[in-house]
């Protein structure tokens, strides 16, 4: 691999994202994107007696699943990034406790999904490993009761606020393959512009988004419309605006051809979800369940998949702290020129 | 648009971007539904004086009964959607207290009834009967030295 301008690597030997997986909630399955869901759960305990459990199980059968489509022997999947939004990240741990496969356990709030693909494809491009296991999770009941209030309270939730995704995507990153690839890998530095309305985590995350993106384009020599699609992970409607106007003044227009997951995976009119999805499977059912389908169609060719996580806590919030950002981004492309 | 670079500039320009609370809906809504809530509250009451109660009695049967509702709505999955509606209509009057008592007993049930339900259940309630106790006193005491 080689090194591009200040944060970027690119990759000599690309790795294939060989397969993907996702399940999710009920909610998800009643939104525009529920038929490119592997599996979407009738209830959100699904057998389970707590959220936590249930969310366990959620990114286990993900990776079961990913594993069993992707063909690849378990014997060669050689470690596994996964992580999630729960303390000490235990869906993951707890949900992969019996995976067998050595872990890495990856923390990038809402970025996770897109750090575990960033990480686990400089191991494969570097020989490090075969085989890699990417994976992440969240659930809006854990996520709720854990950052915001019980889900019996009676509040009100202000128009900015998002609604964490209930799911999980898993993708196997291979040696071997056919594309679609990961050719760059850009992680991203913490942003923080002084954001502490953790009713605002798009507005938080923006800034970081729009580094990310920046560096990513100066350091590669791209423009935006080199790619196909340009995929933020869970800005909202309130970020995606942000990252649009403030990547324009930066000499970049990404309106053509910029989507965020936040606000594809629910219909905000009819579903209620004010500025739109969040949470670490936002993005990681969204790549896994639709736009990996648009590429294995070649309908999409070139994307950068840009994930971004809020690096806070209930505490830090009640402290009054602002929220710091964080944004990583991975190309990804059908063929290598 | 000019670029950002400071914080404060982004704060104003977050501050812009950001779509605001419907103010004069929720408003309206808290007023009908708050309203409808007290007057349940003095159908009951009525009722209970016209049973031959005194007005003591009458107000504590208003607040039980208010109360009981409001934590079977919160079991039944119903308040949270009253809530979401009324906002503080229904989060002001003793439903509202209620519903956050009861609340985090049922999310919490699953660490137990100890540290789970005894231990969260006051999490949300808290600042309000600690500071509702400690200003009843301060004004209790100023009663009683100047009246």
């Amino acid at each position: 691999m080689e090194r591009l301008g200040a944060q970027t690597i690119k990759l000599q030997n690309p790795p294939t994202i060989v397969e993907v997986a996702s399940i999710v909630g009920p909610k998800e399955g009643q939104g525009p994107l529920a038929k490119y869901f592997d599996q979407c759960l009738e209830d959100e305990f699904w057998g389970e007696k707590t959220w936590e459990k249930a969310e366990s199980k959620i990114i286990k059968e993900t990776v079961n699943s990913v594993i069993t489509k992707s063909g690849v022997p378990a014997d060669q999947i050689d470690y596994c990034f996964a992580g999630d939004l729960l303390n000490q990240c235990i869906s993951s741990s707890f949900g992969l406790r019996e995976l067998n496969i050595p872990f890495f356990g990856v923390f990038g709030a809402c970025s996770t999904f897109v750090e575990s693909l960033c990480l686990g494809s400089i191991f494969v491009d570097a020989k490090a490993a075969r085989n890699v296991l990417c994976a992440t999770s969240s659930h809006f009941c854990s996520a709720e009761k854990q950052f915001r209030f019980p889900l019996e309270l009676g509040n009100q939730r202000p128009p900015t606020s998002q609604w964490t995704v209930t799911g999980s995507g898993a993708a196997v990153v291979g040696e071997n393959g056919s594309g679609p690839y990961i050719t760059m890998v850009t992680p991203g530095k913490i942003v923080d512009m002084g954001i502490k309305d953790a009713n605002n985590m798009g507005a938080a995350m923006a800034p970081a988004a729009v580094d990310t993106l920046i560096t990513h384009f100066r350091d590669t020599g791209r423009k935006p419309s080199y790619y196909d699609m340009i995929i933020t992970g869970d800005l909202g409607y309130v970020g995606k605006e942000i990252v649009c106007e403030l990547t324009e003044t930066k000499g970049y227009n990404i309106k053509n051809n910029y989507e965020d997951c936040g606000v594809l995976i629910f219909d905000k009119e009819k579903q209620d979800t004010h500025s739109g999805g969040s949470g670490c499977a936002c993005i990681g059912v969204t790549f896994s369940g639709y736009f990996f389908k648009q590429l294995k169609d070649k309908k999409l060719n070139r994307i950068l998949l840009v994930a971004t996580g809020a690096l806070t806590n209930a505490t830090t919030s009640q402290q009054g702290e602002s929220i710091p950002g964080i944004a990583h981004a991975v190309a990804i492309e059908t063929s290598i020129n | 648009m000019k670029p950002i670079e400071t914080k404060q500039e982004y704060s104003n320009y977050v501050d812009q971007k950001s779509p605001n609370s419907p103010i004069l809906k929720n408003c309206f809504n808290a007023f009908w539904v708050g309203g409808l809530i007290c007057t349940i509250g003095q159908i009951i009451m009525d009722f209970c004086k016209f049973k031959g109660l005194d007005e003591t009695a009458s107000s504590t049967i208003v607040s039980i009964v208010l109360i009981a509702i409001s934590a079977i709505l919160t079991g039944l999955n119903v308040f949270n959607k009253i809530g979401k509606f009324a906002g503080a209509g229904s989060l002001i009057p003793i439903t509202g207290f209620a519903n956050s008592i009861v609340s985090p007993a049922i999310e919490y049930k699953s660490e137990g009834y100890v540290m789970g339900v005894g231990g969260k259940m006051f999490t949300v309630a808290g600042p309000v009967l600690v500071f509702g106790i400690s200003a009843s006193v301060i004004v209790g005491i100023i009663a009683l030295l100047f009246m």
